[in-house]
C-alpha cells in the first residue's frame, strides 16, 4: 500500500495550516505595509528639522494651548459668530448635496436603473471622491472667487459622492418584494421610489446625511484654514501662521471640539437607534 | 397603521421639512450664500476647467518633480497609517468592553482616541508646523494623531464585533490575557482591521494633499505653487497624479478586501 503524502516542514513536522487566498493576501498585505513604511522614513525630507528642541516647544506648545486658552484678536461674540458661519458652510453643502445625492443614487443603485447607467454614474462618483476637496474649493474659487459659494460648491462635490455611495447601497437592499408589490399594481418608476423604496429607507438616508454633516463640519473648517473659505478655520489659520499666538489657537481648538464632540454624541445615538447591527 | 397615526406622521414629516428649510434659509443668510449665483456657477466653473485645466505638452516636463513629491506624499501617508494603526491596536485592545485591562485604563484609551479625532488635522498641522517647521515629518506627526484617533474607535468596534466565543472557549482552558489577545481575539479581527487601515491610506493620501499646502510640504505644496503662479496646466497634471494614484490605491484595497473579508 502506497504511503499517503503528508507535508511536512523542514524539521519533520507537519502542517497544520492549510494556507488559503486569504491568509496569502493577508500576510502580503501587512508585509508590504511594513516594508513601505521603512521605505517612506528614507524618503523624508527632514530639511530644517531639530528633533530635540521641536519636541520640547510643541509639548510647550500644546501645554500653552489646552491650558491657557484665551481671545486677544476678537471676542467671544465673534467666536460663535464664526463657528455659526462654519456650521452654516457645512449645512449648506451636506442638504444640498444630500438633494442632488438622492437623485443620483436612484440611478446608481442596480434594482432602480438600467446597469449601463449604474456604471456611468458609479465611475463619475469615483473621480469625483479621488480628487481632494481642497483641490475642488480652490478650482472653483477661480471661477467664483473666494468666498462661500466656491467653498460650498467644493464640498458639495464630496458630499454628493459620499451620499451617492451610500444612499444606492441602501436603495439596493430594499427587499424585492416591495418593488415587485408597487409595480404589479402598475406603478411606475417614480412611484416605485415614492411608495415603495422612500417609505424603507429614510431613516437609514437620514442618518447617513447626519454622518456626512458631521464630517463636512470637520472639513468646512479645514476649508477655512487652507482655501479661504471664512469661518473659525480661517481664525484658526490666522492665530497660529500669523499671530503665533498659541492661547487663542488653544481656545478655537476647544471651541472646534466641542462642536465636534456634540455632533459625534448626536450621531453615535442615531446610529445605535437606526443602525443597531453595526453599533453593538 | 391606522389612518390617526398616519396623519402625525404627515404632520412631522411637513415640521422636519419646514425646519430643514429654516436652517438652510438662516445658514444661507449668515454665509451670504447666493443660491441662484451658486448654481450658475457650476456650468460656468465647468467650462472654465475644460478650457483650462488642461495638461499641454510643456507642463509634462515637470512630471518629474511632481511625481517625486507625490512619491513622497504617498509614502508619508502609507507610514502615518501603518504606525498610527500599531498604537491604535494596542489603544484599541485596552478600550475594547472584551479585552480591556480595567475601566480606567479603557476610559483612557477612549479619551486619548476621542481627542485626537475630533481635533481637526488642520490644528495639529498648524501647532506643529511652528516648531518642527516645512519638512515630511510634521505631515507624518499631523497625519498620525488623526488616524490614531480613527482607527482607536474602528478598532474597537472590530474587537467588540468579533465573536465572544472563542474568548470564552480560551478563558475555559485556563488561558493568559496575552494569549486570549493573541490567539482569539487579533487573529478574529484581523481582517476588519486591514480593511480600516486600507481605508485610511486612501483618507490619508487626499488628507495629505490639504496638509501639505498648510505646512508647504509634498505634492500638497506642488499644487499650491502652482495655483499661486496662475500656471493651470500644471495644476491640471499635478490634480491628475492624485487622481491616479488614490484610484490606484481604492482598487488594490477592494481587492484585498474581497479576498480577505
Amino acid at each position: 500500500m502506497e504511503a499517503t503524502y503528508i507535508k511536512r516542514k523542514k524539521d519533520g513536522r507537519i502542517h497544520i495550516k492549510s494556507g488559503n487566498k486569504g491568509d496569502r493576501v493577508l500576510r502580503s498585505t501587512l508585509g508590504v505595509l511594513t516594508i513601505l513604511t521603512f521605505v517612506a522614513f528614507l524618503f523624508f525630507n527632514y530639511a530644517g528639522l531639530e528633533l530635540g528642541s521641536a519636541i520640547t516647544e510643541t509639548a510647550y506648545n500644546l501645554k500653552v494651548m489646552f491650558f491657557e486658552p484665551a481671545l486677544s484678536h476678537f471676542g467671544l461674540r465673534e467666536a460663535i459668530y464664526q463657528v455659526g458661519i462654519t456650521l452654516s458652510l457645512a449645512f449648506l453643502a451636506t442638504i444640498i448635496g444630500a438633494i442632488i445625492a438622492f437623485f443620483l443614487s436612484l440611478m446608481a443603485a442596480t434594482n432602480l436603473a438600467p446597469l449601463g447607467l449604474t456604471r456611468i454614474i458609479r465611475v463619475f462618483v469615483a473621480f469625483i471622491r479621488a480628487v481632494p476637496t481642497v483641490l475642488w474649493v480652490l478650482i472653483f474659487a477661480i471661477a467664483a472667487g473666494l468666498g462661500s459659494e466656491a467653498a460650498v460648491l467644493g464640498m458639495l462635490f464630496h458630499s454628493i459622492a459620499y451620499l451617492v455611495k451610500a444612499f444606492s447601497e441602501a436603495f439596493e437592499e430594499v427587499d424585492k418584494g416591495i418593488l415587485e408589490a408597487v409595480r404589479s399594481t402598475g406603478g411606475n418608476w417614480w412611484h416605485i421610489v415614492k411608495s415603495g423604496v422612500l417609505p424603507s429607507t429614510f431613516t437609514y438616508l437620514l442618518s447617513w446625511i447626519f454622518l456626512r454633516f458631521e464630517i463636512n463640519f470637520g472639513v468646512a473648517v479645514a476649508m477655512g484654514a487652507a482655501a479661504g473659505a471664512g469661518g473659525i478655520g480661517f481664525d484658526l489659520f490666522m492665530a497660529s501662521s500669523f499671530y503665533f499666538d498659541m492661547r487663542e489657537v488653544g481656545f478655537i481648538t476647544y471651541a472646534i471640539l466641542i462642536v465636534a464632540f456634540l455632533l459625534e454624541v448626536v450621531s453615535t445615538r442615531l446610529k445605535k437607534r437606526f443602525f443597531p447591527a453595526t453599533s453593538d | 397603521m391606522n389612518e390617526k397615526k398616519m396623519r402625525k406622521n404627515r404632520w412631522q414629516t411637513v415640521i422636519f421639512l419646514l425646519i430643514i428649510i429654516v436652517l438652510t434659509y438662516l445658514s444661507a443668510a449668515i454665509t451670504s450664500f447666493n443660491f441662484v449665483d451658486g448654481l450658475a456657477t457650476i456650468p460656468k466653473a465647468i467650462g472654465w476647467m475644460f478650457s483650462n485645466l488642461m495638461v499641454t505638452q510643456e507642463t509634462l516636463d515637470k512630471l518629474p518633480t511632481i511625481l517625486e513629491k507625490l512619491a513622497e506624499t504617498t509614502f508619508m501617508s502609507i507610514a502615518a497609517t501603518t504606525i498610527a494603526a500599531v498604537v491604535s491596536l494596542f489603544l484599541g485592545v485596552l478600550g475594547s468592553k472584551v479585552t480591556k485591562v480595567n475601566n480606567f485604563l479603557s476610559v483612557f484609551a477612549r479619551f486619548i482616541a476621542s481627542v485626537s479625532r475630533n481635533i481637526p488635522v488642520v490644528a495639529w498641522a498648524l501647532v506643529l508646523l511652528i516648531s518642527f517647521g516645512q519638512n515630511s515629518v510634521t505631515g507624518f506627526l499631523a497625519l498620525f494623531v488623526g488616524t490614531v484617533g480613527f482607527l482607536t474607535r474602528a478598532f474597537i468596534e472590530s474587537i467588540d464585533e468579533a465573536s465572544q466565543s472563542s474568548v470564552e472557549a480560551l478563558i475555559a482552558t485556563g488561558s493568559t490575557y496575552f494569549q486570549i489577545v493573541g490567539k482569539a481575539v487579533i487573529p478574529q479581527s484581523l481582517p476588519q482591521m486591514i480593511s480600516w487601515v486600507l481605508f485610511m491610506v486612501e483618507t490619508n493620501i487626499r488628507n495629505a494633499t490639504l496638509v501639505g499646502i498648510l505646512t508647504g510640504t509634498g505634492i500638497g505644496y506642488t499644487f499650491d505653487m502652482y495655483y499661486k503662479m496662475l500656471n493651470y496646466n500644471a495644476v491640471a497634471l499635478v490634480t491628475l497624479c492624485i487622481v491616479i494614484i488614490v484610484i490606484v490605491v481604492d482598487l488594490i484595497s477592494n481587492y484585498v478586501r474581497k479576498v480577505i473579508l
